[in-house]
């Protein structure tokens, strides 16, 4: 378990508006997640998976309770001190890439830096390393549609990875890759976990994610129903 | 300039879009500051003529004088005084006496203006020299379009019927000692030229004349070495081009309509262009969230690079404009034929003339309205919301 509480949730719920009702999609969540974890949050689609991520990730905020990452809370925040909270320690790894199609591989994993004004000799250096990790230090000039959905996802985790965050956030990252793919990216993830004590948080329902989860944290309809360490620790 | 990099980035790597948009922006650029550079070309050649065709440094009309009164010309005439005649003299003033006259080429009657001048002046370009023709005729100078208009050619004689100062009518030939081409029609259409003494015994107004044309330089007359003469009131450049500047401004009314035509279709491809961009682009925009902007920065960063388009578009006119222009400069706008009988300061040929102003303050116009265009379709990303964009879930 955690060393120290990176994440710290207390009865945390998030109601959606409906109509003239609300859905609740998160109901007093406790939670605590601690540095180098290597965590999923597990269940059912319309579990609460994906909002508590946004949450932790301070792109929504939460309707009850409290959510404190790196000790601020997620609800206090305004929006360019989210935006500090996310630039300087958060990387995200989307199902679908989200990789800007018209920059290079390179550009798109040298975005975050130029948001947090490296200069230009660091962020070569460190865009470099992070390529290294990921192994694509000679697909730097190609753009997105040139890469296979492997390669692009590498990509994502390489953009999440260079500006070395505290936390990664990662939404279903093996959806839409086949199995070879998803073990490559998933040692990849692993490995980075390992070497840097990157905390890394999945949102999934993919078995071969479950498979390398250290902790399995078990959603149904937006409570914690299991919250387990696991057998590969 | 994070925001600078990032828009260029994104405009260079959206290719096609990009440069289909900088091009009709960029045709924009060059035909506003081509139609404000033949405007101002006509402008400058149209007071240059003038000045030195018509008015040189300004003239002196006798009190009654009305140009745009016929009913006054009988009227408007009065001796030229010692002090006048003395300037004269040095070739500091020049006389133009205008009477009414009537004429008859080919047997048809053409109502004129004749005007005696000194064949000596050398203060308006108008070639008197010709009028010193000794044959025992009259000799006669007039413009080609009156030469045109009556059929008239050099050496022909034409019957000249007026009315004296005292009301008593008399006719003669006169010689068409010379025909001159002149961009100013106010010299030309239905004018015969004649020598002034010629003209005073002719309608016995011995030594009067009805304008007195002040030599180039002439600032006022208390500025300058023409004075105050009683009975002659002084029209200074600024009075005496006001039709000219009423014309240009005409012009520029119709120049303003083509810009803002031109203009609207330009900004109405970016404005397209940013509203399928942040239509198209919301998950771009969730991700640009993600990684740490704010949504101020992201709006900011769709409104430069749409802004971005009216700087592409300057370097892009540029790289073909300044050739384009040049050349036409050079080479001067042939008016087609027959624009000057309508009557306008024209030359066959406009130069256009481009001056910093009017490429910096084109240039600052088109970037503004860009600015503003990017601008509104750009606050939209202030509504969205994060969690959805980054889906690309439309909103």
């Amino acid at each position: 378990m955690a060393d120290e509480a990176l994440i710290s949730i207390r009865q945390l719920t998030k109601d959606y508006p409906m109509g003239r009702s609300f859905f609740r999609a998160l109901n007093d969540i406790n939670l605590e997640i601690g540095t180098g974890e290597f965590a999923g949050l597990v269940g059912p689609s319309g579990s609460g998976k994906t909002t508590l991520l946004n949450i932790v990730g301070s792109l929504d905020i939460p309707t009850k309770g409290e959510a404190r990452v790196l000790g601020q809370s997620v609800g206090a925040l305004n929006a360019r001190q989210s935006a500090t909270l996310r630039n300087h320690h958060l990387g995200f790894i989307f199902q679908t890439y989200n990789l800007l199609p018209v920059y290079t591989v390179f550009e798109n994993v040298e975005l975050p830096l130029l948001l947090l004004n490296i200069g230009s000799t660091e962020r070569r250096e460190m865009v470099d390393r992070a390529l290294e990790w990921v192994g694509l230090q000679d697909k730097r000039k190609s753009r997105p549609a040139q890469l296979s959905g492997g390669e692009c996802q590498r990509v994502s985790i390489a953009r999440a990875m260079v500006k070395s965050p505290r936390i990664v956030l990662a939404d279903e990252p093996t959806a839409n890759l086949d199995a070879a793919n998803s073990h490559n990216i998933l040692q990849t993830m692993e490995k980075l976990n390992r070497d840097l004590k990157t905390t890394f948080i999945f949102a999934t329902h993919d078995e071969k994610v479950i498979n390398y989860l250290h902790r399995k944290i078990s959603l149904n309809d937006g409570k914690v129903v299991n919250d387990a360490v696991m057998g590969n620790m | 300039m994070l925001a600078l990099k990032l828009a260029f980035r994104n405009l260079i790597g959206a290719r096609l879009r990009t440069w289909l948009n900088v091009f009709v922006l960029s045709l924009a650029f060059v035909v506003i500051i081509w139609f404000k550079g033949v405007l101002n070309g006509w402008d400058e050649q149209a007071r240059r003529d003038t000045i030195a065709w018509q008015i040189g440094g300004g003239e002196y009309w006798q009190e009654n004088y009305d140009p745009y009164d016929p009913f006054s010309i009988d009227e408007s005439h009065a001796v030229m005084s010692d002090e006048i005649l003395k300037d004269v003299g040095q070739e500091k003033l020049t006389p133009m006496l205008i009477g009414q006259a009537t004429m008859y080429p080919e047997g048809r009657i053409q109502s004129i203006s004749l005007r005696g001048v000194d064949p000596a002046q050398k203060i308006i370009e108008l070639p008197t020299a010709n009028l010193t023709d000794t044959d025992d005729a009259i000799p006669a100078i007039i413009g080609q379009r009156t030469a045109r208009n009556n059929k008239l050619s050099v050496g022909d004689f034409v019957t000249i019927r007026w009315r004296d100062v005292n009301g008593t009518f008399d006719a003669a030939d006169v010689k068409i000692a010379h025909i001159f081409r002149t961009d100013v029609p106010a010299m030309d259409l239905n004018i015969v030229w004649i020598p002034l003494k010629k003209h005073q015994e002719m309608f016995r107004m011995l030594n009067e004349a009805t304008i007195l044309i002040t030599a180039k330089g002439a600032k006022s007359p208390e500025t300058d070495f023409v004075g105050t003469f009683p009975g002659w009131t002084f029209k200074d450049h600024y009075f005496l081009l006001a039709d000219i500047r009423e014309m240009i401004k005409m012009k520029s009314f119709g120049g303003y309509l083509m810009f803002i035509i031109l203009m609207s279709l330009a900004m109405l491809a970016i404005f397209d262009t940013q509203v399928l961009s942040i239509f198209r682009r919301q998950k771009e925009i969730g991700t640009h969230i993600a990684l740490g902007m704010t949504q101020r920065q992201v709006i900011t960063l769709f409104t430069v690079e749409g802004a971005m388009h009216s700087i592409l578009a300057a370097i892009l006119a540029a790289i073909y404009g300044i050739p384009l222009l040049s050349y036409q400069a050079a080479v001067g706008w042939s008016m087609p034929a027959g624009t000057d009988d309508f009557g306008l300061t024209i030359a066959e040929k406009i130069y256009p003339s481009y001056s910093l102003a009017l490429v910096l303050g084109s240039t600052l116009v088109v970037l503004i309205t860009t600015t503003i265009v990017s601008y509104i379709p750009a606050r939209r990303i202030a509504k969205m919301n994060p969690t959805d964009a980054i889906r690309g879930k439309i909103q």
